[in-house]
């Protein structure tokens, strides 16, 4: 039965996508990428795909019926998704939202993914989220957090034209995710690009304030949850912290990527896009068990 | 009166000069600055966060009133300045702009990092679809080349600014950059073009009138100079120098030379001067509000500010990075300590 995979899609063959594909292809243990979907039929991302193999159309959200898919990834805007999440509804297919749309919870595969894992829409947050989230649930694993404030700084290269002109969307969604997910009682989350060549990698500054600064305690719990990032995201490192003052801490992350198909420095897009493959593991193991029960 | 000797003036006491004071200024304060500022018939008066809309944070530092009850006050107050706010895309948001509409502002200044222009294509729409002239601030522009620096300003000239900024963020600019840098956005655009310095180099009064003389017609000031690093341009000397030279401003020069002296000097933490760490920010070319923020770093880890400094402006760090501070303060105390 373990050889058995489950089915996958991917609907925008943009930069996103196309990193998906390759981390799929190259790691994924119970998928198998069926078909990616773009509407131009000059895509780039298309034409890769269709060079390793990968069935592809030009012809949108369309192309997905009917093929037996079990997974998709969305990685196409907000506006989109509302409309391919009511063809995967139909077809049965879970959605796994790379999106800001939002349809179905945030998610983040190291604190609530389990909590979710029978859900058809799951929401990636955004990447500073995928970044920051994880330190602000292992601080509020081991004391109450009143407030975190993230800062996430990227190259200027890696945001892309959707980030550009939804970057009000980043900071409002992360900083409630920060509070849905990370656990914090208030969020705010602040977004700086930075042009500087060569490219800077990504870089996260979590602030919390918290009820009980326990540096053991905090540190430890932060160094078992960076160690389950770093299972996915292997470029995810500490670099500064836990600092405490009062009852403020300070922890600096950098996200370095894995360069499967983005450059190194995206850590930001890497941290998505391999949240968004861990999440799909998962929930491809747990269909394969149904398949198989 | 010849239109092309009209130079409306900005203060930004309340803004930038909030800074200077570390976000802490007095509801009082800000009444009798924002009332002595429209006695004077100053065009428009800049009252944010130093970091704009929502800026009140760890990063930036937590401001003493909320954006709300600012502007609470200064409107009561004011009849014939305009009120602006100014927002950064990626700190503050357009729920933030919206509110601050309702408090009362009549122009929005939006900035962004010199080449990241399409971050504000939203925020300058809304504005303009809701009626405020916009300002637009291309910041730490030192950084790029001219050219760079007039593809940026055309974004945001499509996008409907009325005025677009060269902010020289740093103080970093000798009056020779200001001039090329005007200059071409005048010979290359429609909408009207603004200066806005510091004077880290000294340069706050001297930029700004080369700026006037290449063709700006919108540039801003503080009283007294107040502002981050070694402070901005002074409101009232600008009026006094601007008027010897024939431009009209509008304001009344014995009015804003008392608010200067009665109103802000009194309340001035530290004496706004040329000290060896702004000197440094202009030398270095890093963003001016990053001055006391490094001052408290280096308490803590005890370095030489002026180390930090020259390390922030190698790794070519942009307005916001406060934190980066941090991260540099840290890496020098553990060599040296190594």
């Amino acid at each position: 039965m373990r050889e058995r995979k489950v089915k996958a899609a991917i609907i925008g063959p943009g930069n996103i996508g196309t990193d998906l594909m390759y981390k799929i292809m190259k790691r994924s243990k119970y998928m198998e990428i069926d078909l990616m979907i773009g509407i131009y039929p000059s895509s780039e991302g298309l034409k890769r795909a269709n060079t390793l193999g990968i069935n592809t159309s030009h012809e949108g959200i369309e192309a997905v019926k009917g093929r037996g898919i079990d997974i998709a990834f969305d990685a196409t805007s907000a506006a989109a998704h509302l409309q391919n999440a009511q063809v995967f509804e139909v077809e049965g297919i879970v959605a796994i939202d790379l999106t800001p749309a939002a349809l179905g919870p945030y998610v983040c595969p190291v604190i609530n993914l389990n909590e979710h894992i029978e859900r058809k829409n799951i929401n990636l947050i955004t990447c500073g989220g995928q970044a920051t989230i994880p330190i602000v649930a292992a601080i509020s694993a081991v004391t109450k957090v009143h407030y975190a404030e993230i800062v996430a700084t990227i190259a200027s290269r890696s945001a892309g034209p959707g980030t550009r002109q939804n970057i009000d969307e980043f900071t409002k969604t992360t900083a409630r995710g920060l509070e849905v997910v990370g656990g914090a009682e208030r969020g705010k989350a602040i977004i700086i690009l930075n042009p500087a060549e060569p490219p800077i990698i990504m870089r996260d500054t979590i602030y919390t304030i918290v009820d009980n600064p326990d540096r053991e305690w905090i540190e430890e719990s932060v160094r078992s949850m960076i160690a389950k990032v770093q299972v996915y995201v292997p470029g995810y490192r500490l670099r500064v912290g836990p600092l405490i003052d009062d009852k403020q801490v300070t922890i600096m992350i950098e996200v370095e990527g894995a360069g499967d198909f983005l450059p190194t420095y995206s850590g930001n897009l890497d941290i998505e896009t391999s949240a968004a493959v861990a999440i799909g593991e998962k929930v491809s193991e747990n269909i394969l068990k149904g398949k198989a029960g | 009166m010849n239109m092309n000797r009209r130079i409306r003036i900005v203060d930004t006491t309340l803004r930038d000069g909030s800074h200077a004071v570390k976000h802490q200024f007095e509801l009082e304060d800000i009444e009798r600055i924002t009332s002595a500022l429209n006695n004077a018939n100053v065009y428009a008066i800049e009252i944010s966060h130093g970091d704009g809309l929502a800026g009140s944070s760890i990063q930036y530092g937590w401001a003493k009133h909320s954006d709300d009850a600012r502007l609470a006050v200064a409107q009561k107050v004011v009849d014939r300045s305009k009120i602006t706010v100014l927002l950064l895309p990626g700190i503050g948001t357009r729920d933030d702009l919206k509110l601050s509409i309702e408090r009362g502002a009549q122009v929005a200044r939006i900035a962004t990092h010199v080449t990241e222009a399409d971050i504000s294509e939203q925020h300058i729409r809304m504005a303009k679809d809701m009626g405020l002239e916009v300002m637009t601030f291309l910041m730490l522009a030192h950084m790029e080349p001219p050219e760079k620096m007039l593809e940026q300003a055309k974004l945001m000239e499509g996008y409907g600014a009325d005025v677009v900024y060269v902010v020289d963020s740093a103080g970093a600019m000798i009056p020779d950059d200001v001039k090329v840098r005007i200059g071409l956005l005048k010979k290359k655009m429609q909408v009207e073009v603004g200066f806005h310095g510091h004077n880290n180099l000294g340069l706050a009064i001297g930029n700004t009138i080369a700026a006037v003389q290449e063709g700006a017609t919108v540039i801003d000031g503080t009283l007294g100079g107040l502002g981050a690093g070694a402070g901005n341009a002074p409101t009232e000397v600008l009026a006094a120098v601007l008027d010897k030279m024939g431009y009209v401003t509008g304001i009344d020069l014995y009015k804003i030379m008392d608010a200067a002296e009665d109103i802000v000097r009194p309340i001035m933490r530290r004496p706004q001067v040329i000290d060896r760490s702004s000197l440094i920010l202009g030398y270095a070319g890093v963003y001016s509000s990053f001055l006391l923020h490094t001052y408290r770093a280096v308490e803590k880890f005890d370095v030489d500010p002026r180390d930090v400094l020259v390390e922030l402006g190698r790794r070519r760090v942009v307005g916001g990075q406060e934190d980066m501070i941090i991260d540099v303060a840290h890496e020098l105390s553990q060599k040296k300590n190594r």
